[in-house]
């Protein structure tokens, strides 16, 4: 809330600001910030406005102006409506955020037609950055993520997996490049389940996999609320007693939510490529300049390393232009950006325009009296596997 | 809901043409909002469908989102799948909506509101599981893209600033109310609310009452029909969320809050919702739906008739002093 | 195939709880509450406040969420709805959209948009294994739960002077008056009864079907589902429909998860053409 009333008084203030004097850079942020899903969007302007404070907002003697917009999402309707005003009415020089894959699907064309580069900072299928030639992703993509585990389980013994997805184009993403790498490398898939996208109800999907016996559950569930309706089903059953592991992508242990889920998480092994327990100077002082800047949230996740290395990028286009924005020379830039992320070494694969980045397996911890996602593997400069 | 004033003759008086000459001047008042203006015309025939259904023939309906979606899919895929003539397209969206409604409506006019009520919401409900599972086709979740539409009347794309979208959604609304406002003053219209007021009494003076609200609930669906159709055609792109619960309970509430029975009720209930929605959910999205919920309880004790209802009450009370 | 079956029954049970109330109003008042998702929702935050904030054990944070959610409805049915008993069915449903959406922002604002965690206490977590097959013990403990409150219930209806007054007052609200019946009283009552009910439900449902702002629009198709197949006004009607989609919904997404949410609906629609006035519908 606070940081909308403060976008809108940026751009109050830059109405007023006399004709001569600089015009901002205009970034046009599109994202969920209400409904179930309003710590997508949230984390990312955190994201943000932590490199602002670490970098400050002006570069190349332009200011960058972040222009908040509320998709109440997933909603792709609204989400193409906004992209479309963004650009004609407020005619941002970047497209940023879409925290849900149909949002930025639906979104593409407008960056398209208008020639704006559109930076992703959380939509994850496969099949985003194809959409326009003015994508450029800087999160991750499910199988970028998914297939890593599939390489790590096979080599520790896991035999016999049984996988549960939500159906979505991320999950059926991620379900895909799971079974693919897992199946080459020699293991067996017991049996597939796809729960719809708003399931309330885990238990006879849960009740399911019990019966199907297999050594290891893989599940993709988008981060939040179904991972914790996941983990309960999971307890209540004992499938832990049975002897079944849980492994998954690292939005079952989501940092936002890790820290209310309770003891049943403990020894999870996901893949992913943030964790607030990082370690390196990058991520120490990226979690402690968070902290300062959204106190209410409690602590940086995916997302917002997200808003934080799409802000970045922009920042730097910004610099290397010397200040004079252009969409197609903005998107070449873009395009070749390396960077020292609080995740690890990033860079974008300019053939593609998605991200290049290292993928951790990680097991959560108590570190400190808290749950932490702990690194204690790695998977190098891993591409996206689904293009 | 009764004492709606009917429209007296089929001839228009001058507030009517004023009234319609303000989105004219809107598109070269505000150039920038051509696309909210777009969208707030589709929700506005959108309104009026249900108008004709509820305001009208008195079927309490909480799914009439499934027609929408219904005819916005049709349209999608038509083009998503080479034909992307646009005026054809809406052709064919208002005939398989219709056609749905059609034989959903012998569902629906048996029993009575209660009944009425779970029926349309659970055929609402199962259009949208069908379309989530049929994702293969409909694209599911991740709505339905790659809608192209060709020029049209062969001369005007679909631009991204919403110009041609602003004129082709006004011109089909105009057309479509002008049949709806012939159709409620005719003897067809009259007869429908007269079921409204009092069912039994009819078919005492031979009005075949059945035959009347199918009739009527396809109409309305024929039309909620055309208006997916629009968003459709207009964003290029569309949703699962189009046959969704909240799309019928939103549109219920525009209609109520603009007058229901009244036609232009529809029409200003959805103009005053939309542009509220878009200008407070930018300050403040999470209490927008506090104060709706507010509006929707102070409108039930205070203001029945809607904003049209209040407002003739007060030209009535001002007429009689 | 037992645990399938007892699952079913278990969620079942849950919605019959919850929309037992609702049966209660819709059959009594003629009045369509849509808003009563939210007294549920009300009941489960209450349960959650009283035992994370203060320290209050899950056992006797349930009857005090029974009672502040009764006591909330008894205020709303004194102040608001009573005034809407003779209103059309469209005010109704106006109004309590109105209301709906109100608690849902009211919600939010107080506790967030995530979900509520709660730990339940050590006794009531894992499973039993009998009959060859694992029966959770959470909803062992939730189905003894509603049968418990159910045969209180039906004592009450049937062998109370309030009971009766209640049923009377559901058979012909005018007749009643005229035998001298209090009939405000009765509603008044029987609305903070149901309301309870709905609190106790939604904060025995925290585990199972979770809490969020969203709960009253999310779950509000599932009782009024229950209240319309199940015929409104009964005990029985609601029992046998909850049970029936219940184990249908959990059966459905064990055997055939493609199907998943479909079949509920399915079945209610076939059911509603089969029974219009509801499987054991009073209304004529």
């Amino acid at each position: 809330m606070n940081f909308v009333k403060i976008a809108l008084v940026a751009l109050a203030a830059a109405v007023a600001v006399p004709a001569g004097a600089q015009e901002p850079v205009r970034v046009g942020l599109v994202a969920p910030f209400s409904g179930g899903a309003a710590d997508y969007g949230k984390q990312m302007l955190a994201g943000i406005r932590t490199f602002f404070r670490m970098h400050g907002d002006t570069f190349a003697g332009r200011r960058i102006e972040v222009i908040v917009r509320d998709t109440t999402g997933p909603n792709p309707e609204i989400a193409k409506r906004l992209a479309q005003e963004l650009v004609t009415r407020d005619k941002v020089d970047f497209l940023a955020g879409f925290g849900f894959t149909p949002e930025a699907l639906a979104a593409a064309p407008v960056a398209t037609a208008a020639k704006v580069p559109m930076v992703v900072m959380n939509a994850a299928s496969s099949v985003v950055t194809t959409r326009s030639p003015y994508i450029v992703r800087f999160s991750m993509t499910l199988p970028q993520v998914s297939a890593p585990m599939a390489t790590w389980a096979a080599k520790h013994g896991i035999r016999k997996v049984y996988t549960l997805v939500a159906d979505y184009a991320p999950g059926i993403d991620s379900e895909k490049a799971f079974k693919a790498t897992f199946t080459a490398a020699g293991g067996e898939i017991v049996d597939s389940v796809r729960t719809p996208l708003r399931n309330p109800e885990f238990a006879p999907y849960v009740q399911r996999i019990k019966d199907a016996k297999p050594e290891a559950v893989f599940i993709f569930v988008p981060s939040g609320e179904q991972g914790i309706a996941f983990m309960k089903a999971f307890e209540e059953r004992g499938l832990a007693r049975a002897g079944i592991q849980v492994i998954a992508t690292g939005d079952l242990t989501d940092d936002d939510v890790l820290q209310s889920m309770g003891d049943p998480v403990l020894g999870i092994v996901t893949s992913h490529h943030y964790s607030a327990a990082h370690d390196s100077p990058v991520n120490r002082a990226f979690v402690k300049a968070f902290g300062e800047v959204a106190p209410e949230l409690p602590r940086p996740d995916f997302m917002a390393v997200g808003g934080f290395d799409g802000m970045a990028a922009i920042a730097q286009a910004v610099t290397k232009l010397g200040g004079r924005i252009d969409g197609d020379r903005a998107l070449e830039i873009l395009r070749h950006t390396k960077l020292e992320s609080p995740r690890g070494p990033i860079h974008i694969d300019p053939a593609t325009r998605d991200i290049v980045q290292t993928v951790y397996i990680r097991r959560v911890e108590k570190v400190g009296g808290q749950y932490y996602n702990v690194e204690f593997d790695r998977f190098p400069d891993v591409k996206d596997p689904g293009k | 809901m009764s004492g709606a004033a009917p429209l007296a003759s089929g001839r228009w008086r001058r507030a009517e043409i004023a009234f319609w000459l303000v989105p004219v001047a809107c598109y070269f008042l505000f150039p920038g909002y051509r696309v909210l203006g777009s969208q707030v015309f589709i929700a506005a025939l959108f309104a009026l469908s249900l108008d004709l259904v509820l305001g009208y023939a008195g079927i309490l309906s909480l799914g009439h989102a499934a027609y929408f979606g219904l005819g916005a899919y049709a349209a999608g895929l038509l083009a998503a799948h080479g034909w992307g003539e646009p005026l054809s397209g809406l052709v064919a969206a208002a005939a398989i909506a219709a056609a749905a409604g059609y034989l959903a409506s012998f569902l629906v006019v048996r029993g009575e509101d209660l009944a009425r009520l779970m029926v349309t919401l659970g055929l609402g409900l199962l259009l949208y599981e069908a379309a989530n599972r049929g994702a293969g086709v409909t694209g599911g979740v991740d709505g339905l893209s790659g809608v192209s539409m060709d020029r049209l009347l062969g001369a005007f794309p679909f631009d991204l600033a919403g110009d041609t979208a602003y004129v082709y959604s006004l011109a089909v609304l105009f057309a479509l109310f002008v049949f709806t406002r012939r159709l409620a003053s005719s003897p067809f219209g009259l007869s429908l609310r007269a079921i409204r007021e009092n069912r039994a009494r009819m078919p005492a003076i031979g009005a075949p009452v059945r035959r009347r609200l199918v009739a009527a609930f396809t109409l309305g669906a024929a039309m909620a029909g055309v208006a997916g159709a629009l968003l459709a055609q207009t964003t290029q792109f569309v949703g699962l969320d189009t046959l969704g619960f909240h799309r019928s309970a939103e549109v219920l509430i525009m209609l109520v809050l603009g007058g229901a029975g009244r036609l232009y009720g529809a029409l200003i209930g959805t103009a005053v919702f939309m542009i509220a929605q878009d200008r407070l959910a930018e300050l403040d999205p999470v209490y927008w739906q506090f104060w709706l919920g507010l509006l929707l309880v102070l409108l039930v004790f205070f203001a029945r008739g809607g904003i049209l209802g209040a407002a003739e009450a007060i030209a009535r009370r001002a007429g009689r002093r | 195939m037992a645990g399938v079956l007892f699952d079913g029954l278990a969620y079942g049970s849950l919605l019959f709880l919850v929309s037992l109330g609702l049966s209660v109003t819709m059959g009594l008042m003629n009045f369509v509450n849509l808003a009563h998702g939210a007294f549920a929702m009300a009941g489960g935050y209450v349960c959650v406040v009283a035992m994370n904030r203060y320290g209050v054990p899950f056992l006797a944070a349930l009857p005090f969420a029974f009672a502040a959610t009764a006591a909330a409805g008894a205020v709303l049915e004194r102040l608001l709805y009573r005034r809407l008993y003779g209103a059309s069915h469209l005010d109704q449903v106006l109004f309590s959209i109105g209301l709906a959406f109100m608690s849902v922002a009211a919600a939010t604002w107080l506790f967030g948009a995530a979900q509520q965690p709660v730990r339940l206490p050590a006794f009531l977590r894992g499973q039993v294994h009998a009959f060859g097959a694992d029966f959770g013990i959470y909803r062992i403990f939730l189905l003894a739960v509603v049968a418990a409150s159910t045969l209180v219930l039906a004592a009450l209806l049937g062998r109370t002077r309030f009971g009766a007054q209640v049923r009377a007052a559901v058979d012909d609200a005018r007749a009643a008056r005229g035998l001298g019946i209090d009939v405000d009283r009765v509603f008044t009552a029987t609305f903070a009864l149901g309301s309870g009910l709905a609190g106790l439900g939604g904060a025995l449902g925290i585990e199972v079907l979770g809490l969020d702002p969203s709960f009253p629009l999310k779950f509000m198709v599932y009782f009024l589902l229950v209240v319309v197949v199940g015929g409104a006004g009964t005990l029985r009607g609601p029992l046998a429909a909850a049970m029936i989609l219940g184990v249908c919904d959990v059966a459905a997404k064990y055997y055939v998860p493609q199907a998943g949410a479909f079949a509920i609906y399915g079945v209610m629609v076939l059911l509603l053409l089969a029974f219009p006035a509801g499987l054991f519908g009073r209304r004529a």
